[in-house]
């Protein structure tokens, strides 16, 4: 980790980019999308117009995705689009071709004449491909020159997310394609206040916020995630426990084996719900401290339901591996929650990986073992 | 919100820096000010290595190990899994020149996740 850089050169010279020699073929996005609204007719030919206002579709894609059903081809094609009745004056607009960006983009501007410029980031988000450089300088100069924006607007400006930045050199975009890179707000729901104002965004509208809505937003990937795994531990977990106890197969089963499903469900409860919600009330700054909190209160609320004879080592064993395992479980998903967070470097994610997910990995070892054990004692 | 403190990989050449505010204007988090004329790390804890301020410095004044804060991308790298369109890996960018990442080519992998 933190080994040689893993990037190259960008080019410095337009024609060093993968272009044919010659003019650059004008490539224009689908008119049979279905939020486009008909046909512009332009200089560079017909360009697809798009409303602000979202319907049902729109909504409903939206919260699919949320759920994390189609979300690597929820995309639409990128190139050039009109919102409203842009002329060659009017501002344009760049995002990413993830179907939720541009939605969020159009759906904040009602009333407005503006183009919008969608990069080919291949379905990711803003942040997202800013970071791994697909909304990067290459593409977005690549998609100028194949939109034929040049002749299409007068003007020389972009407005790009300012989430857009890790990927996007401002001062490569002016000396390489001419244009001038502004960064707009964080939200587009400022862009109104932004555009109106010619450009100034206050200090909030440059701030990234991560508020309750925000982190509940993201619990339903997460959910589903850890569920998708989840579904084959419980499984396991619920036939090994057949195997110990002093009954039968299937007695034991459903009273070792259901309960560790219940603890399961309850670990990925307090790790990927309960957690993103109480974030900042938790105590502790690492991620996986946060979880194992809520973890530990799970476990004993359970342990003292589930009420094992203490008295003997089965149920000493049984309680001490619950303990374990469950905060383990919510510990290691709140440790994943890192990479969905707004503020988590990577240098202090890699330092609280290195001391939280070996005593993760040691707790779930040590807590499986007491609970064959104490299976097989009882 | 705040996360763990003294670990971040954030340089600024204050010689370099010619006070254009470009990294002030692209920081999420209010890392920078201006002061005298030239920028200032202000909020050192805050910054989250996203890389914006370096890529987007004109005199390469600024110099960060940028990558995802994202325990799920560090697990990938640690198992061996390449980076896709989505799916991270946690290679992090030395962001002290104009290199710049081209696009990932990869095939993306179906995977839901911090994305």
């Amino acid at each position: 980790m933190g080994a040689a850089p893993a990037f190259r050169p960008l080019p410095m010279a337009s024609a060093d980019l993968q272009d044919p020699p010659g003019p650059v073929e004008i490539t224009l996005p689908g008119l049979d999308q279905p939020f486009v609204t008909g046909s512009v007719e332009s200089t560079v030919g017909k360009i697809p117009p798009i409303s602000s206002s979202l319907n049902f579709q729109d909504h409903w894609g939206t919260f699919k995705t949320r759920w994390g059903a189609g979300r690597m081809n929820y995309k639409v094609e990128p190139g050039l689009y009109a919102l409203g009745r842009p002329d060659a004056q009017s501002p344009v607009l760049v995002t990413a071709n993830y179907k939720l960006s541009f939605d969020s983009l159009r759906s904040a501007l009602p009333g407005r004449d503006v183009w919008i410029l969608v990069l080919d980031t291949k379905g990711v988000n803003v942040w997202c491909a800013a970071g791994k450089g697909t909304f990067g300088t290459a593409e977005l100069v690549r998609r100028i020159e194949s939109s034929g924006l040049d002749q299409v607007v007068e003007h020389r400006q972009l407005i790009l997310p300012q989430l857009s930045a890790p990927g996007i050199a401002a001062h490569l975009v002016k000396r390489l394609a001419g244009f001038e890179v502004r960064y707009g707000p964080i939200r587009a729901k400022d862009l109104p206040e932004f555009l109106d104002s010619k450009g100034r965004a206050s200090p909030a509208m440059r701030r990234k916020t991560f508020t309750l809505w925000e982190r509940i937003v993201l619990i339903p990937v997460e959910l589903v995630d850890a569920l998708k795994t989840g579904v084959f531990v419980a499984l396991a977990l619920f036939l090994l426990g057949g195997l110990g106890g002093p009954a039968g197969f299937w007695s034991n089963a459903l009273s070792y084996g259901l309960f560790a499903v219940i603890a399961l469900a309850a670990a990925i409860f307090v790790g990927a719900v309960l957690t993103p919600i109480l974030l900042p009330w938790l105590p502790g700054r690492a991620f996986s401290v946060k979880g194992l909190h809520p973890g530990l209160v799970m476990a004993l609320v359970l342990l003292l339901i589930k009420g094992p004879n203490l008295a003997v080592w089965p149920g000493r064993f049984e309680f001490l591996a619950w303990l374990l395992l469950i905060p383990a479980a919510s510990a290691y998903l709140a440790m994943n929650f890192t990479g969905a967070s707004t503020f988590t470097s990577l240098s202090g994610v890699k330092k609280e990986m290195r001391l939280a997910l070996p005593c993760q990995i040691a707790a779930g070892a040590v807590g499986l073992g007491l609970w064959l054990w104490s299976g097989f004692l009882a | 919100m705040r996360y763990l403190t003294g670990v971040v990989t954030l340089e600024l050449d204050k010689e370099k820096c010619v006070g254009c505010g470009m990294c002030l204007t692209v920081c999420p988090h209010e890392v920078f000010i201006l002061s005298n004329g030239r920028a200032v790390i202000k909020d050192r804890d805050a910054c989250m290595e996203c890389g914006a301020c370096a890529v987007n410095c004109p005199v390469e004044a600024l110099k960060v190990q940028a990558g995802v804060g994202c325990a799920a991308a560090l697990i990938n790298t640690a198992l061996g899994r390449q980076a896709s369109a989505c799916c991270c890996s946690a290679e992090s960018r030395d962001l002290s020149t104009h290199g710049l990442m081209v696009d990932q080519t990869g095939p993306a992998a179906p995977k839901a996740g911090c994305c």
